[in-house]
């Protein structure tokens, strides 16, 4: 994979939930690209439509219109899918949500375990994988703890573990700092930087978080369902 | 990783206490066969063990059981003469409820042609068979009598000599098996007031006539007890049961029989015919639809249950989906469950009925093929009720974990 061959390309993305009197323009007319290993941060106002940009480019929303090619594949030319999502899901995208979603009923080493034998990898080389992402995440003491014991950064680190552990071509997070101290937020940032950079991932954030701004390649902004110019972007960095 | 046990682990007591609620309705199920295949086994236990190869009884009738039969006693000396009949021996059945010790007492008496039926047939558990002629019994244990009791029944005192196990009429009462002639004696128990009462109306009816006038000593004899008078009808019994010779054909003899115009006969298989399609048709039609309403409300409980188990876990099965799990990995989660549900259950019922049922008052029969064919339709339910949860569960978008 060479860093300048284009990951992700976003073409002319709308989406519009509901209709007539309830229609909402979520997003309208985005376009970008990202390339692999980049890691990009995407700031705006809540209801910019961060969310909704992020739900389609991580295939569980379709857009109203549009395109979205991930690679060489074209995934959606409007609201009818190419290919089938959920198996593309499984084997190329990472997800961190807002809240850690972690599955009630196994504990933190199985949680990430899961999201391997997902992809047909189980057993022993699972479970070592999935203790050295927790490791690496600090949570290695917790692996045997249910979620319901963890606190809130610990379940969000394990979520980390768990959108990493397929080694994903892409990993999108939403807002995942927001249950984490500035300290602990920061190391996450870092982790999908370092991944970003070691393995080609691209990374897509959507943060409120100004202070770890530094550590992205890129910073994308959106107000009102548009992406900005990205020089407006650019001028934010170098604050 | 198996994410039914899993599951089931972290809500482990919770899971216990459903599959003990669905194990009860399926002890109920199982219990309510098990009443139905008791009433069918009470219902055709004498016929299937009393040994008779033919029942004759009073014409046109389809007695004893299923209406009152009366042929006179002298039927069994016709049968021994025919040809292809080994052994006839009368039949006495009636029920009596009197009072033994202050409890309520109510039996199924049964007359047994002494001296060539003493009871060899039946399953004695303690004691012995009829040893004489007359003021024996032989009773079942669910009457509760001990050996040696001293029971009155009209004029005279029986001793239970025998006990035995499982003998029960088809109204679920105990058997008491006397000589005939003393079950004859208990059934035509008359008091000494009836009796003398009789005697004068006798007398009074010859005087009325001029049988009476013209013979005085016949309305002197009429005074006389019963048993000093000479015997014109034969005593009447319910039935007369033919044993064949070895070899002899049945059809031949029922076809003889068929020429006499004041029996009809029937084999062992018609006699049970009669009981099941007739005596306790309605009660054995009640059960079978009763069971089958318990099944159908079973498998309604088991589905609603399936489908609240699905519910709460709908936001993780959500989690699967954005994650990319194949539907394969969320309905083994959830058809899993049912199944172990569904199995608990089974497991349960059949340990808690075979401790349960012994204790019902009357026959409680769990057989093999009902047994199987209740484990086929708890499959059955498991699957079907699963199949709600699972539809629920298909429907979910992967979406609905960000809302
Ligand atoms: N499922 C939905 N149905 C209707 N409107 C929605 C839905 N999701 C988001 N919206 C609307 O779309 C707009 C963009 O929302 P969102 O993408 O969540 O923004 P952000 O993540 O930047 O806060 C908001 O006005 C929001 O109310
Ligand atoms: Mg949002």
């Amino acid at each position: 994979m060479t860093v300048d061959s284009p990951a992700i390309r976003a073409i002319n993305l709308s989406k519009i939930y509901g209709s007539g009197q309830a229609e909402v323009v979520a997003m309208k007319d985005v376009s970008f690209t990202m390339s692999n290993g980049e890691v990009v941060a995407l700031l705006g106002p809540s209801g910019a439509g961060k969310s909704t940009l992020l739900t389609i480019v991580g295939l569980v929303n379709s857009p109203t219109s549009g395109k979205l090619i991930i690679g060489e594949d074209l995934i959606t030319d409007g609201p009818i899918p190419k290919v089938n999502l959920r198996s593309y899901r499984r084997r190329f995208i990472g997800y961190v949500l807002q809240k850690a979603n972690l599955i009630p009923f196994l504990n933190a080493v199985e949680n990430v375990q899961l999201a391997l034998e997902i992809n047909d990898i189980s057993g022993k080389g699972a479970k070592l994988r999935a203790m050295q992402l927790l490791e690496s995440l600090d949570v290695g003491h917790r692996a045997d703890n249910l979620p319901h014991m963890l606190s809130g950064g610990e379940q969000q680190r394990v979520a980390v573990a768990r959108a990493l552990a397929n080694r994903p071509r892409l990993v999108l997070a939403d807002e995942p700092t927001a249950a984490l101290d500035s300290v602990r937020g920061r190391q996450v940032m870092q982790l999908f930087r370092d991944v970003a950079h070691k393995y080609g991932t691209t990374v897509l954030v959507t943060t409120h978080d100004h202070r770890s701004l530094d550590i992205f390649d890129r910073i994308l902004e959106m107000e009102d369902g548009r992406l900005k110019d990205e020089n407006s972007g650019n001028i934010l960095k170098a604050v | 990783m198996n994410l039914a046990l899993k599951d089931i682990r972290h809500n482990l007591s919770r899971f216990s206490l459903t599959a003990l609620g669905i194990g009860m309705l399926l002890m109920v199920v199982m219990g309510m066969g098990g009443i139905y295949q008791g009433l069918i086994q009470e219902a055709t236990l004498l016929v299937d063990n009393i040994g008779a190869d033919l029942w004759i009884v009073q014409h046109g009738t389809r007695g004893p059981f299923a209406e009152i039969s009366r042929i006179p006693r002298n039927i069994e000396d016709r049968l021994q003469a025919l040809s292809g009949i080994a052994g006839a021996r009368s039949f006495v059945t009636f029920a009596v409820q009197r009072e033994y010790n202050n409890n309520p007492l109510r039996m199924q008496v049964q007359g047994l042609s002494w001296p060539e039926d003493k009871g060899q047939w039946l399953p004695v558990v303690a004691g012995r068979n009829l040893g004489a002629a007359h003021f024996e019994m032989i009773a079942d244990q669910i009457l509760g009598l001990q050996l040696g009791d001293e029971v009155p029944l009209g004029k005279n005192h029986y001793k239970v000599v025998g006990i035995t196990k499982g003998m029960t009429s088809m109204s679920g009462d105990g058997l008491a098996f006397f000589s005939l002639l003393d079950a004859l004696e208990i059934q035509y128990d008359y008091s000494g007031e009836a009796i003398r009462l009789e005697r004068q109306a006798r007398q009074s009816r010859l005087t009325r006539q001029d049988i009476g006038w013209t013979q005085p000593s016949l309305v002197e004899r009429a005074g006389l007890p019963s048993s000093k008078l000479p015997a014109l009808p034969n005593p009447y019994v319910s039935a007369v049961l033919v044993r064949l010779a070895p070899g002899a054909s049945i059809e031949s003899v029922v076809a003889k029989l068929s020429g006499w115009a004041d029996v009809t006969a029937f084999t062992r298989r018609e006699q049970d015919e009669l009981l099941l399609r007739g005596v306790v048709d309605r009660a054995r039609r009640q059960l079978g639809l009763f069971k089958a309403l318990l099944i159908v409300i079973s498998a309604i409980i088991m589905a609603l249950i399936l489908y609240t188990l699905t519910l709460e876990k709908i936001h993780d099965i959500a989690m699967l989906k954005l994650i990319g799990a194949r539907n394969t990995v969320i309905l083994a989660l959830i058809l899993e469950q049912a199944l172990l549900l569904g199995f608990l259950g089974f497991v349960f019922a059949f340990y808690a009925g075979k401790w349960v049922f012994p204790m019902f008052p009357r026959k409680v029969v769990i057989n093999n093929d009902d047994l199987l064919s209740l484990a086929a339709i708890v499959l059955l339910i498991s699957v079907l009720s699963a199949g709600l949860g699972i539809w629920k569960a298909m429907k979910v978008e992967p979406n609905e974990v960000l809302s």
